[in-house]
C-alpha cells in the first residue's frame, strides 16, 4: 500500500509545474534585470526535472488528466498529458535547458552595463518555455490559443533582440504572419464553438461530425497554424527571423517554437477531428511538405551565411513533418501503416530539435570567434575550433537522416510507411531531401577542413558553450541508438486515428 | 561473455577513436600507445573468436532499436573472414601511418577518424541484420570523408566532394532498397534461410538491383567507380584503408551478404539474377584492367587495378557454386594483402624518392630493395602466379566456373591475368632491370615502420598461397564458410 505522501506525490499535478516554474522564473527575471543570468542554471535543472517527473507520471499512470483547481470542463482549465505531450515536454526542457546554460556567458556587455539584450533575453526565454509547455499539456483550444499567443510574442521579441534594422524588419514580418495566423486560428475556433458550444478537445471529439462548418473551421485553424509553422508557401518569414536573432534565440525559435504550432495541428487532426480529414486535404499537406523539403534545401544550398543555411534547413526539415498526414491516410481508406507514419513524424520533431539547436549554438560560437557568419570565415576553422565543428558535423548526421541518429529513425519509419503504402513520390522526395541536405551541409563542412596560409586570427572562445553544442548533437544521435525507449513512450495514450489512420 | 565479445571487439576501435580525438597533436607518444593498444587487443580478440567459431560457438550482442528492429552484432564464420583481415591490416597500417606522417599536422584528427573507420568496418563485418549493416556502412562513409580530404588542398577537397557525391547517392539507393524490402518482408536478419521468399518476385528483382547499385558504389563496380581513382590524392595510409582494409571491401562484403544471407542462392537462381551480376562483375574486371593499363601515375594504376580485382569477389559470389564462392571469399583476404602491400610500397617510394610516375621507376629496386621486393611479390600475386595468393583465388574461381557451366568466365580470368601482367610487369622490369640515372644516397629505407609492414604483408601473400591447405588459412576458412552455408 502506498503511503499518503506517496499517493499525493503521484497525483500531484506535476505537468502544471512545467508551466508554472518557468513562468515564475520569467517574472523573477524581469525583477532581477541583468542579474537574471544567475537564474539560468537552476531553472534549467528544475525545468528538466519537472518534465521528467511529468513524463514518469504518464509511464506510471498512463494518460493523466488534471482539472486545475478542481474545476472540470467546460468551466475549468483541464490538462491532458499523454506520451506525446510527455515527449514534447522533455524535448523542450532539453533544448531550453541547454540554451539557458549556454547563454550564461552571452549578452554580457564588456563594461558590465545593462544592455537591452542582457535584460530582455532571460524573461523571454522563460516565458517562451512556459508557453511551449502550456501548449503541450493544454486540453482545450482556447487555452492553446492563449499559450500560442504568448509564445509568438516572446518569439517575435527574441527576433528583434539585437535591434538592428534588419532584425526589426524580420521581426515585423514574423509578427505579420503570426498575427494573421492567430486570426485564422481564432476564427476557426469560434466556428467550432458556435457549432458545438465547447472548445474542450475531448468533448469536441465525441461531438464532432464532418459537416461543412466543421471542415471549414478545421481548415481555418490549420491554415493559421501553418503560417506559424512556416510550411511552404507560408515560409517566407522564417529564414531572416531565425538567422537574424542571436544564436541562443535562433536555437529556441528553430528547434522549438515552430514545433508548438505543428503539435496543435497533430492534435487537431489525429485526436480531435479525424472525422473531418479527407484524402484531398492530407495530400495537400503532403504536397506542401514535399515542396518545402526540396525548395528549402535548394535555398539552403545557395546561401552565403552560415545561419541562413541552417535556417533554410529548418524550412526543409519542417516539410518532412507534414508527410505523416498523407501517409496516415484520410478519406476513410484503411491505412495499416498509419501508426508507423505518425510515430515517424513525431520522431522527426524530436530529433530535429536537439540537432538544430546544436547547429545554431555552434554557429554562435563561430560568430564569436570569427566575428561574422559569412561562409568564407569558416575556412580552416576545424583546427582552431574542433569541438564546434564536430558538434555541427554530428548534428548534420541527424539532419541528413543518416544513421545512427534520431533523424534516421524518423526517416526509416516514414520511408517504411511510404513504401508499404505505395506512396512512391513521397519516398523519392525523402531520399532526395537527404541527398540535398548532405549537399548543403558538406558544402559548409568542407570549408572547415581547407588549409590556408596566413589564416585570419580568431577571437578566443571558452570551452563551455562548445561543449553544450556538442552534447546537444550527441543527444540527437543517442535518440537514434536508443529509439526503442521513446518509441514505446510515444505509444502511451496515442489516439485511435494515429494508430489506424485518419477517418 | 559470448554476449559481450562482439561489442568488445567493436570498442577496441571505437574507444581509441573517441580518446584520440581529445589527445593534443603534440602528445604523439600517448596517441601511438592508445592506437596500438586498441589494434593489438583487437587482433587478440579476433584470434580468440576464430577459435570459438571454428568450434561452433555463437557470439551475439543485441540492442533493440524499434520493435522488431534490432541492432545485432553477430560473429559467424563469414564475419570473421572480413574482421580478421581488417583487424590485422589495421595494425599494420597504423604502424605504417605513424612512420609515414612522423610529426605532421592534425594527426589526432587523422588517427581518430582512422580508428572510427575501422570501428565502422568492424560493425559492417559483424552486422547480423540488414539495418545494422546499413548503420555501420554509413558510419564508414562519413568517417572516411575527413581522411580523403585530410590534406585540405583544393585537390583533396574536390576528391572528398566526389567521394561523398558517389557514396551518399549510393546510400540513398541502398536505403530505398532496404526499406522497400523490409516494408514487404519485415526486418531482415542475415540467415541462410529464405526469409524474403514470400515477397512478390517482380519487387524482389528491382530491390536486388537497388541493393547492388547502393553497394556497388563502394565496391567500385563500373560505372559507379569514378570516386576511387579520384581519391588517390589522399595520403598513402588512406589509400590502404580505401583499397584493402575497409571501404571497397565493405561494399563487396555487403554484396556477398545480400547474395547468401538475404536472398539465398536458390532464390536468386530462380529469379535469374546470377548471370547478369556475374556479367557486370566480368565487365568491371576487364574494364578496370584496361584503364589501369592506360595510367602512368602509379597510384592511379593501382586504383584501377583495385576496380578490377575487387570484382573477383562479386564474380565468385554470383556464380552460386561452392568452388566459385570459396575463390571469391578467399580473394577478399588475398586481394587485401596484395593491394595493401602495393600501396605501402608506393607510399614509401613517393615519400623517400618522390617517385609518382611509372617512368620514374628506373632502377629503384636496387635503391629500396625491401620495398620494391615486397611490391614485386604482390604484383606477381595479382597476376596470379603460383604459388602466390592470387593464384589460389583464380584457380578456385576457374574451377567454380566450369562446375557452374559458365566457361566464359574462364576467358575473363585469363584475359584479366594477361592484362594484369601487361600493366604490372613493365613496372617490375623498370625497377629491377633498367639502370638508375644519377646517384642516390643510401639508407632510404627508414624508418623501419615505413618498410616492415610491406615486407610482412608481402610475406603473407606468399604464405597464404603456400600454406593454403592448412587450417585457418584464408582458403580453409572460406571453405568452412561455404560448408556451413551449403550444409543448411
Amino acid at each position: 500500500m502506498p503511503g499518503a505522501v506517496e499517493l499525493a506525490l503521484l497525483h500531484f499535478p506535476w505537468p502544471a509545474m512545467t508551466v508554472l516554474v518557468p513562468l515564475a522564473a520569467g517574472v523573477l527575471a524581469v525583477l532581477l534585470g541583468v542579474r537574471a543570468v544567475h537564474l539560468g542554471l537552476p531553472v534549467a535543472l528544475l525545468g528538466v526535472v519537472m518534465a521528467i517527473i511529468s513524463a514518469a507520471q504518464v509511464v506510471v499512470h498512463g494518460v493523466t488528466d488534471h482539472a486545475v483547481g478542481g474545476w472540470n470542463a467546460p468551466l475549468g482549465i483541464r490538462l491532458h498529458v499523454d506520451g506525446l505531450s510527455g515527449a514534447m515536454l522533455i524535448m523542450t526542457a532539453v533544448v531550453a535547458g541547454a540554451v539557458s546554460w549556454y547563454s550564461r556567458s552571452q549578452f554580457r556587455a564588456a563594461s558590465g552595463a545593462e544592455t537591452r539584450a542582457g535584460f530582455a533575453f532571460w524573461p523571454l526565454l522563460f516565458f517562451l518555455w512556459a508557453s511551449m509547455n502550456a501548449v503541450f499539456i493544454g486540453a482545450d483550444f482556447f487555452n492553446l490559443y492563449v499559450a500560442l499567443e504568448l509564445l509568438t510574442l516572446s518569439g517575435v521579441a527574441l527576433v528583434a533582440l539585437e535591434g538592428r534594422r534588419e532584425n526589426l524588419v524580420a521581426a515585423m514580418r514574423y509578427l505579420t504572419f503570426a498575427l494573421l495566423g492567430s486570426l485564422a486560428f481564432l476564427l476557426g475556433a469560434v466556428l467550432l464553438y458556435a457549432s458545438y458550444a465547447t472548445l474542450d478537445m475531448q468533448l469536441l471529439r465525441s461531438a464532432a461530425v464532418a459537416d461543412q462548418v466543421t471542415v471549414a473551421a478545421a481548415a481555418l485553424m490549420t491554415t493559421g497554424l501553418l503560417a506559424k509553422t512556416a510550411l511552404f508557401p507560408l515560409h517566407g518569414w522564417l529564414a531572416p527571423a531565425h538567422a537574424g536573432a542571436p544564436a541562443p534565440a535562433s536555437a529556441l525559435l528553430s528547434a522549438l517554437v515552430v514545433k508548438a504550432s505543428f503539435f496543435i495541428i497533430v492534435r487537431l487532426w489525429f485526436d480531435v477531428l479525424p472525422v473531418a480529414a479527407t484524402s484531398e486535404l492530407t495530400w495537400l499537406l503532403g504536397m506542401f511538405g514535399s515542396i518545402a523539403i526540396i525548395l528549402g534545401s535548394l535555398f539552403a544550398l545557395r546561401q552565403n551565411r552560415l545561419k541562413m543555411v541552417v535556417a533554410y534547413s529548418t524550412v526543409a526539415q519542417l516539410g518532412y513533418l507534414f508527410l505523416m498526414f498523407p501517409l496516415a491516410g484520410g478519406g476513410g481508406e484503411e491505412q495499416p501503416w498509419a501508426a508507423t507514419a505518425w510515430t515517424g513524424g513525431i520522431f522527426h520533431v524530436l530529433a530535429h530539435a536537439p540537432a538544430k539547436a546544436a547547429m545554431f549554438l555552434a554557429a554562435g560560437v563561430v560568430v564569436q570567434a570569427v566575428g561574422h557568419d559569412r561562409l568564407d570565415g569558416l575556412i580552416g576553422i576545424a583546427h582552431a575550433l574542433p569541438l564546434t565543428v564536430f558538434a555541427f558535423a554530428l548534428a548534420s548526421v541527424s539532419i541528413m537522416g543518416l544513421p545512427p541518429s534520431g533523424g534516421f529513425t524518423a526517416k526509416y519509419l516514414l520511408l517504411t510507411s511510404a513504401l508499404a503504402g505505395g506512396a512512391w513520390w513521397l519516398a523519392a522526395v525523402m531520399l532526395a531531401g537527404g541527398v540535398l541536405a548532405a549537399a548543403y551541409l558538406f558544402r559548409v563542412l568542407s570549408l572547415t577542413l581547407v588549409e590556408t596560409e596566413g589564416a585570419h586570427p580568431l577571437a578566443p572562445v571558452s570551452r563551455g558553450p562548445q561543449v553544450i553544442a556538442l552534447l546537444l548533437a550527441v543527444t540527437s544521435l543517442l535518440l537514434g541508438l536508443l529509439s526503442a525507449l521513446p518509441y514505446d513512450f510515444l505509444q502511451l495514450g496515442r489516439g485511435g486515428a494515429a494508430a489506424e489512420g485518419l477517418a | 561473455m559470448n554476449q559481450v565479445l562482439p561489442a568488445l571487439v567493436l570498442s577496441t576501435s571505437l574507444i581509441p577513436a573517441l580518446v584520440i580525438f581529445f589527445i593534443k597533436d603534440t602528445q604523439q607518444h600517448l596517441r601511438t600507445f592508445v592506437n596500438l593498444a586498441g589494434a593489438v587487443t583487437k587482433v587478440a580478440l579476433v584470434i580468440v573468436m576464430m577459435d570459438g567459431v571454428a568450434r561452433g560457438v555463437l557470439y551475439e550482442t543485441r540492442l533493440t532499436l524499434l520493435p522488431g528492429l534490432d541492432l545485432l552484432l553477430r560473429v559467424d564464420a563469414l564475419s570473421l573472414l572480413f574482421l580478421s583481415l581488417s583487424a590485422f591490416l589495421w595494425l599494420l597500417t597504423t604502424i605504417y601511418a605513424i612512420s609515414y606522417f612522423g610529426r605532421g599536422r592534425h594527426l589526432s584528427r587523422f588517427f581518430g577518424f582512422f580508428s572510427l573507420c575501422v570501428a565502422a568496418t568492424t560493425g559492417v563485418s559483424l552486422a547480423g541484420t540488414l539495418i545494422t549493416f546499413f548503420i555501420f556502412y554509413e558510419l564508414l562513409t562519413l568517417s572516411t570523408w575527413p581522411l580523403v580530404a585530410h590534406r585540405g588542398d583544393a585537390a583533396s577537397i574536390a576528391a572528398g566532394r566526389r567521394y561523398l557525391g558517389y557514396t551518399l547517392v549510393g546510400s540513398a539507393v541502398l536505403l530505398l532498397g532496404l526499406v522497400w524490402l523490409e516494408s514487404l518482408s519485415g526486418p531482415v536478419e542475415f540467415t541462410f534461410t529464405g526469409q524474403v521468399a514470400e515477397v512478390d518476385p517482380g519487387a524482389l528483382q528491382v530491390i536486388f538491383w537497388l541493393l547492388i547499385v547502393g553497394l556497388g558504389v563502394k565496391t567500385a563496380l563500373v560505372p559507379l567507380h569514378g570516386w576511387l581513382p579520384a581519391a588517390m590524392v589522399a595520403p598513402a595510409p588512406v589509400s590502404a584503408l580505401l583499397h584493402a582494409v575497409a571501404v571497397v571491401k565493405a561494399g563487396a562484403f555487403g554484396i556477398v551478404r545480400v547474395i547468401y544471407d538475404v536472398y539465398g542462392t536458390a532464390l536468386l537462381h530462380d529469379l535469374g539474377l546470377g548471370i547478369p551480376l556475374a556479367m557486370l562483375a566480368a565487365f568491371t574486371i576487364i574494364f578496370g584492367s584496361v584503364r589501369a593499363l592506360q595510367q602512368t601515375d602509379i597510384k592511379r594504376r593501382l586504383a584501377y587495378s583495385t576496380v578490377s580485382q575487387v570484382s573477383y569477389i562479386v564474380l565468385g559470389a554470383s556464380m552460386f557454386g561452392p568452388f566459385a564462392t570459396v575463390g571469391g571469399l578467399a580473394h577478399l583476404v588475398h586481394q587485401g594483402l596484395m593491394k595493401i602491400t602495393m600501396f605501402f610500397a608506393a607510399g614509401a617510394l613517393a615519400e623517400r624518392l618522390r617517385v609518382h610516375d611509372v617512368d620514374q621507376l628506373d632502377g629503384v629496386g636496387w635503391v629500396m630493395p625491401w620495398t620494391v621486393g615486397a611490391f614485386s611479390v604482390a604484383a606477381l600475386g595479382m597476376i596470379g602466379l603460383p604459388p602466390m595468393a592470387g593464384f589460389i583465388s583464380k584457380w578456385y574461381l576457374g574451377v567454380g566456373a566450369f562446375q557452374g557451366g559458365q566457361a566464359w568466365v574462364v576467358l575473363v580470368l585469363v584475359g584479366s591475368s594477361l592484362l594484369n601482367a601487361m600493366y604490372f610487369l613493365p613496372l617490375l622490369y623498370r625497377a629491377w632491370f633498367v639502370p638508375r640515372v644519377g646517384t642516390t644516397a643510401p639508407g632510404l629505407e627508414r624508418p623501419l615502420g615505413l618498410v616492415a609492414p610491406a615486407v610482412v604483408s608481402a610475406s603473407l601473400v606468399l604464405l597464404v598461397g603456400l600454406l593454403a591447405a592448412t587450417p585457418y588459412s584464408p582458403l580453409a576458412w572460406a571453405a568452412l564458410i561455404v560448408e556451413r552455408t551449403y550444409a543448411l
